[in-house]
């Protein structure tokens, strides 16, 4: 599969990085070098070989039901560049 | 052994101004786990709580924040995929859904697309007596709530209040199985019923906790069974997704409007967008989401801050085994062991504390008429003054005794029902009622009798008369019931009166 510039426009979108057109081509190259890569990875057969997902064997850890955490309202709006009454106040987003 | 027997409900069909169409429709429902805490951090769930109070560093993803599952939602997940019948998959997976939304303070959704939780179940969905339809369910997986946005508190700004943001989701995902709106409604109904069974999932519709993204297609007669034999999508039309649906009513309302909408396209010669689009009540329509459509594009990928989720089969079994009895079975059971109708049984299962209290009344009594006063009286007066099973103000033992009076000829139906307003508005036990304000039933032959021969005595022109018309002796009998204020036992009262006339 080979990104051409439109493509790597879209990506650029999806992800909400601004990129300037004329940084389109070098962009698009560089993803086709990654992507070449990976088809080269592609390659190698690990038919019935289980994805490795931690480099010693590990279970999920989990938490149990309990609320220990919250309860800290201005610091959780601390950052916000506006919050009024307790919400964050972002620019209208209306469907 | 439980198995219910029931027909298909006929489809539906809309007529087109060129042909018939039918509907096909398939559900995504989002069930809130009923937990303490969120499914990755230690915040609450709490609803109605001061906005952005309910919010761990997790929640806000602030860098460097790690997410830790809560093992009680996961066992939520297995308990809802047993009770829909499911496969439990031992090893499941988490995934990153990537979009950008002011309620989505991570950019990403972790949900499980590629293996989830739970895999292919199914719901019995009841159209009334004997009529139901087999729903299959394609899988259920966890997944985040997002936050949410408020529009209306300032012209310019929306506001956005991070509480929900993080809490566990079951999305439970049906096959394109259901046939028409009011099977849609019927469906929702169900499922939730045995979310509150399992007590998995509150299923408050308005608080948002159970809410529906609803797809809609149309296709021509014959067209779906093809679909069927092959479980090929091209023999169905193109479907849109409604989002966000959390009213049964207004779930309906919108199928219909959908369907019309795109039988209108395809007669036209024009054809259905797949898009996600909204149902706007008040215009009665349902409109584009235009926004949504490039979001479309998740580029989903495994999260690398969760290992998978291995659970073991032991668990699994231990969770099953500790199922309660489900809508299904109990309802079987309340028909086979109390002779009650279908319609009886549904009404008594609709949920588990109808369903106890039902049980308690019945034990060691008929089951019929423990089902008629629980049904007609008890849930009819509840009705009336807003109140709820749990609150009542009879108890089953209460109730019960109401129930023995009448089995035992003490009291009259009637009269049952004069007792069962003073019990439910004074309390008090029943037999005791009865005997401090003697409500007894009059047995005695002699005192009816007595009455009976002084309503003859007073009335002989009547006598003649109903010697020559049969029918006019239950003017005596109501004379009696009256000059006995209401206790004298009917059957004998009939019986004196046909003896007396003649008749």
């Amino acid at each position: 599969m080979s990104i051409d510039q439109s493509t790597a426009a879209k990506v650029a979108k999806l992800a909400r990085i601004k990129v300037e057109d004329d940084a389109l081509p070098a962009l698009a190259s560089e993803f086709n070098t990654i992507l070449g890569f990976i088809e080269q990875l592609n390659e190698v057969d690990v038919e019935g070989v289980e994805p490795m997902t931690s480099v010693t064997p590990q279970r999920l850890k989990r938490r149990e039901d309990v609320v220990n955490d919250g309860s800290q309202q201005e610091k959780v709006l601390a950052n916000a560049p506006d919050a009024r009454e307790g919400f964050f106040a972002v620019p209208k987003v209306v469907e | 052994m439980l198995d219910l027997t029931y027909e298909t409900p006929k489809i539906k069909t809309i007529a087109g101004a060129k042909h018939d169409w039918e509907l096909v429709i398939g559900m995504e429902v989002h069930a809130q786990v009923s937990s303490n805490a969120k499914l990755f951090s230690g915040a609450s769930t709490q609803f109605g709580s001061e906005p952005n109070s309910n919010v761990a560093f997790v929640d806000a993803a602030m860098p460097g924040m790690l997410p830790v599952i809560n093992e009680y939602c996961i066992e939520q997940a297995v308990r809802t995929g047993l009770g829909l019948k499911a496969e439990i998959n031992l090893k499941s997976a988490f995934d990153r859904k990537n979009y950008f939304y002011p309620d989505l303070p991570q950019g990403y959704q972790i949900s499980q697309l590629y293996h989830p939780i739970v895999g292919e179940g199914e719901v019995l969905v009841e159209m009334g007596d004997g009529v139901a339809r087999m729903v299959r369910i394609e899988r259920i997986h966890m997944e985040q709530d997002a936050g949410k946005s408020i529009h209306d508190m300032d012209p310019n700004m929306s506001f956005v209040d991070l509480n929900r943001t993080g809490v566990c989701l079951m999305e439970i995902v049906s096959r394109p199985d259901i046939r028409g709106p009011e099977e849609a409604a019927a469906y929702i109904v169900k499922l939730r019923q045995i979310l509150r069974y399992l007590g998995t999932c509150d299923g408050n519709m308005q608080n948002g906790n159970l809410r529906a993204d609803v797809n809609v297609s149309i296709c021509r007669p014959g067209q779906y069974e093809k679909y069927q034999e092959t479980q090929d999508f091209g023999h169905l039309g193109t479907r849109c997704e409604i989002k966000n649906m959390n009213s049964m009513r207004f779930i309906q309302q919108a199928i219909e409007v959908e369907a019309r909408r795109q039988i209108a396209i395809v007669e036209g010669g024009g054809t259905v967008d797949q898009e996600t689009r909204l149902y706007d009540p008040d215009k009665g329509e349902t409109r584009s989401m235009r926004s949504k459509e490039e979001a479309h594009d998740y580029r989903y990928f495994p999260d690398p801050d969760l290992l998978p989720l291995e659970i073991e089969q032991a668990w699994v079994d231990d969770i099953a085994a500790n199922l309660p009895e489900l809508p299904d079975a109990k309802k079987s059971r309340f028909i086979a062991d109390f002779g009650l109708t279908d319609y009886d049984a549904s009404v008594l299962t609709a949920d588990v504390e109808s369903a106890a209290y039902f049980e308690d009344v019945a034990k060691g009594r008929s089951g019929k008429l423990a089902a008629n006063w629980v049904i007609n009286e008890l849930f009819g007066r509840l009705k009336k003054e807003d109140h709820d099973i749990t609150d009542s103000p009879v108890s089953p033992a209460q109730l019960g005794g109401i129930i023995d009076l009448i089995a035992s000829d003490a009291i009259s139906g009637k009269i049952a029902k004069d007792l069962f307003e003073i019990v439910y508005t004074e309390g008090g036990d029943p037999s005791d009622i009865v005997e401090a304000r003697g409500m007894k039933q009059v047995t005695d032959t002699g005192a009816i009798e007595a009455a009976l021969d002084e309503i003859i005595a007073a009335n002989p022109a009547q006598v003649e008369k109903a010697k020559v018309n049969p029918k006019l002796a239950g003017w005596f009998v109501g004379q009696v019931m009256k000059a006995t204020g209401g206790k004298a036992n009917p059957k004998a009262v009939n019986q004196l009166v046909a003896q007396k006339l003649g008749q």
